[in-house]
């Protein structure tokens, strides 16, 4: 089960993943992600309550890269636990999209600082 | 010690399922990040036969069962009726095209190859046993 939160500073949209993301519920993930690209540009995904994913999870994530990269839109993951920083890291997913530690470096990066 | 754990072919029981592997491979006292990425291999090869051989039909049935060789060796069995989906022979797709075809699917399978040291197919006449195994 995830359930997933929203809110909005100035112009930084920050959606919330909290719980476990699996192939019953990535759908939840997939549909909130959708939402905040086709209206933000500056989206920060907060994980630290995020307590399990698996590929389809990932899978949401992987298939956003392109869109964010054409549509100019800094999307930045970030507070992830160890081992879910892990499962990033089994495919190298990790290099591919902006995750860092704290709210403050997400913060920095979605505003090109 | 082997442990065994039965659910219906339904997406809503990967949770459970994930809930038994914790608990087993907890009670063996294996470290925290290595306890996930078990689950996840053997959630990932669950969440691929009840949708894709089980087309989520919970009248089906899947079956594990846990083989704990003392502290440093662990297979995973899951059991199932159907046609079986050879996991040996299954083709990798590359991270980047997945990228460019902006595909949702496809990753799950490479993760229990990296996760695991052996996965095989065992066809019975009747069922199929997907046996993964590990050396911690």
């Amino acid at each position: 089960m995830v359930e997933i939160k929203n809110s909005l500073d100035n112009d930084i949209f920050t959606i919330y993943v909290i719980g476990e993301v699996d192939a019953s519920s990535s759908i939840h993930l997939d549909e909130s992600i959708s939402e905040a690209t086709s209206k933000y540009k500056k989206i920060m995904v907060n994980c630290e309550q995020l307590e399990y994913i698996s590929s389809a999870g990932l899978g949401v994530f992987m298939s956003y890269i392109n869109d964010l990269e054409e549509s100019g839109i800094n999307l930045v993951i970030y507070g992830l636990s160890d081992k879910v920083k892990h499962v990033f890291q089994i495919l190298g997913l990790d290099q591919l999209l902006k995750i860092t530690e704290s709210e403050a470096e997400a913060k920095g990066i979605v505003n090109g600082v | 010690m082997e442990y065994k754990f039965k659910v219906p072919c339904s997406k809503s029981k990967l949770g459970e399922i994930r809930e038994f592997l914790q608990r087993v491979l907890s009670e063996n006292s294996i470290p925290e990040v290595t306890v996930n990425t078990l689950v996840l291999a053997v959630d990932e090869v669950c969440a691929n036969l009840i949708i894709h051989s089980h087309n989520c039909n919970p009248n089906d049935q899947l079956e594990l069962k846990v083989r704990v060789n003392g502290k440093s060796e662990i297979t995973f069995d899951i059991i199932d009726h159907g046609d079986g989906f050879n996991i040996g022979n299954y083709q990798e797709p590359s991270i980047s095209d997945i990228v460019k075809q902006k595909r949702k699917g496809g990753i799950g399978l490479m993760l229990v190859r990296r996760i695991m040291d052996e996965i095989e197919l065992i066809k019975g006449e009747k069922k199929n046993v997907y046996r993964l195994h590990k050396k911690i």
